[in-house]
């Protein structure tokens, strides 16, 4: 009665081979990933160093540092996730608290998830039409971080709500029950309690807007400026753009240096993911129910 | 305090010959959708009462509670028809919907401990009202913990989540909470659904000690659980008020329809 049957055998070499299956995906996965660092890391590191980061590009951007580059693209990040934060949160708690289900909201639901997946190029031709002819910011840092914000918005929203939506309804009822506003039931209950998701999520944004190169292309990024960019209205270099060019562009770059751009690039980026996980699980701490 | 003292001495000299009404409901007709949920319910509850409300599932008590407290407003599929009238007042005419809220208390079926602190789950609705001072808070915290039967279990670490109790320690931070509103009105539903049989007693003790103070309305699939606590007891059946009586008459067999003596002496289905 308790020997194994030849079902019993079938069942364990099934879990085994889905299980190597599965194990084997995520090596697919990984290995890219470390290989891209590595090759960075071997070809890019010798490349770094504090003058590389603090100085200005040199001899037509054959030599020299990246700083304008850098400074440019926490310009551009900076000033695009000030609009869309606060922007995206906003419109995430009023489709998840206060919108009614009906058509309207999720056709509104529907174009922020498609708008997620318009290709960056196209919000670079909106940017240019909107921000720098429409509005008249010209090429600029603020058309250039509008359009990166316009591209992160969706992704902003979609994953705010989600974080919103992770909130019991029971929690909001209790709170109603007692006779909470709305409002003052979003404040002590659901966002304290949603707030290290949406941050998560806005954190993510901040890298994709740091690496994008097409948005800020044409609406003002520059190859290269003699100059810091002093207020919004400036153009400026970018960090992302900066890459394109010199791997492409300029003839005559020594091999070492468009790989230390791209490895200070994706260090940003990582710092960054790093971040955002350490935040999350600072504010999650411990199982809260 | 003192007003709550002498609110409590005014209804006992009205006596039971004539008890005030605290709420009254008139033609109340439910609906989410098409769907009926309580037809045409007509019925009083008076002050300082337990009224119980039995039935079974899917018979419109719980949707009753919540057209008690407009949380219709907060469904957009849910309409509610006829008239309630909460302390004289038509709930639809009180001057917001909040403030007829907070006089009302709620316990859920489900315990629900929000996740903050216990001592934040029970200042909360003060704190929602503007209330900032400390003491007032602390005494607050004290006074509805102990009526709650859960000031022991938990005096020494407020400051732990509310939402990580036990069940029943959670249901105890409910009723806390409720208490906190200091409402004129508690109303439960089926509080004991997740609760230890000893934590239902409990419970129980501590309604029959608050009865003094507020008028309870007691939903319960449990018909003993009436028996034990309502004055009077009402009995909804497929979305119809079917009758309201004496708890003691309808146990002793006097009830005016058939299917809730059946129901009461568990002859159904």
């Amino acid at each position: 009665m308790f020997a194994a049957t030849e079902r019993d055998f079938q069942y364990k070499r099934t879990e085994k081979m889905f299980r190597a299956l599965f194990g084997f995906m995520v090596l697919i996965l990984a290995i890219p990933v470390l290989m891209i660092l590595a090759i960075l890391l071997i070809k890019g590191g010798p490349a770094i160093s504090m003058a590389f980061i603090f100085t200005d590009p040199t001899n037509g951007m054959t030599e020299g540092g990246i700083f304008p580059a850098l400074l440019g693209t926490i310009w551009l990040v900076v000033v695009s996730m000030m609009a869309s934060v606060p922007l995206g949160i906003a419109a995430a708690v009023y489709l998840s608290e206060y919108a009614p289900d009906n058509w309207v909201t999720r056709a509104i639901n529907l174009a922020t998830i498609n708008l997620a997946g318009v290709p960056s190029i196209v919000h670079a031709l909106f940017g240019v039409g909107a921000f720098v002819v429409f509005f008249r910011f010209g090429t600029s840092i603020l058309a250039a971080s509008l359009t990166l914000a316009v591209m992160t918005l969706p992704v902003v929203i979609v994953s705010s709500w989600e974080a919103l939506q992770s909130v019991p309804r029971a929690f909001r009822e209790a709170c109603w029950n007692m006779g909470a506003t709305r409002w003052q039931t979003i404040w002590n209950v659901v966002l304290p309690n949603s707030i290290a998701g949406i941050l998560t999520g806005v954190i993510l944004q901040v890298s994709r807007a740091a690496g994008e190169t097409a948005p800020i292309m044409f609406t003002g990024a520059a190859l290269f400026l003699p100059f810091l960019p002093e207020s919004v209205f400036d153009q400026t270099m970018a960090l992302a753009l900066h890459l394109f060019v010199v791997a492409t562009q300029v003839p005559g770059v020594p091999e070492q240096l468009p790989y230390g751009v791209a490895l200070v690039l994706i260090g940003i980026v990582m710092i960054m993911n790093t971040l955002s996980i350490w935040f999350r699980m600072k504010l999650r701490g411990k199982k809260k129910w | 305090m003192v007003s709550q003292a002498a609110r409590a001495g005014d209804s006992a000299k009205k006596g039971a010959a004539n008890r005030k009404v605290k709420l009254s409901v008139r033609n109340l007709t439910i609906r989410y959708g098409d769907v009926v949920a309580l037809n045409n319910a007509n019925l009083d509850i008076y002050e300082n009462e337990v009224m119980g409300v039995i039935g079974p599932a899917n018979s419109g008590k719980t949707s009753f509670l919540n057209a008690i407290n407009r949380m219709s407003d907060m469904r957009s599929n849910m309409t509610v028809e006829g008239e309630i009238t909460f302390n004289g007042v038509n709930i639809r005419d009180w001057r917001n919907v909040y403030a007829l809220r907070s006089r009302i208390g709620v316990v859920f079926p489900l315990p629900v401990g929000l996740p903050m602190t216990i001592y934040d789950n029970v200042t909360l609705s003060p704190r929602l009202r503007g209330i900032t001072d400390k003491r007032v808070l602390d005494e607050t915290v004290e006074r509805c913990l102990t009526r709650a039967a859960l000031w022991d279990e938990v005096k020494d670490r407020l400051n732990h989540l509310g939402s990580m109790l036990s069940g029943g320690q959670q249901q105890r931070l409910t009723i806390a909470r409720a208490l906190s509103q200091d409402p004129d009105l508690l109303m439960l539903d089926e509080f004991s659904i997740a609760v230890d049989p000893v934590t239902t007693m409990r419970i129980e003790d501590v309604l029959k000690e608050l009865k003094s103070q507020m008028t309870i309305i007691l939903v319960t699939n449990l018909v003993q659980q009436a028996n034990r606590l309502a004055d009077r007891t009402s009995f909804f059946l497929n979305g119809e008020h079917v009758e309201t009586g004496e708890t003691e008459a309808l146990f002793e067999g006097r009830t005016q329809d058939q299917r809730t003596r059946d129901y009461i002496e568990g002859r159904f289905g």
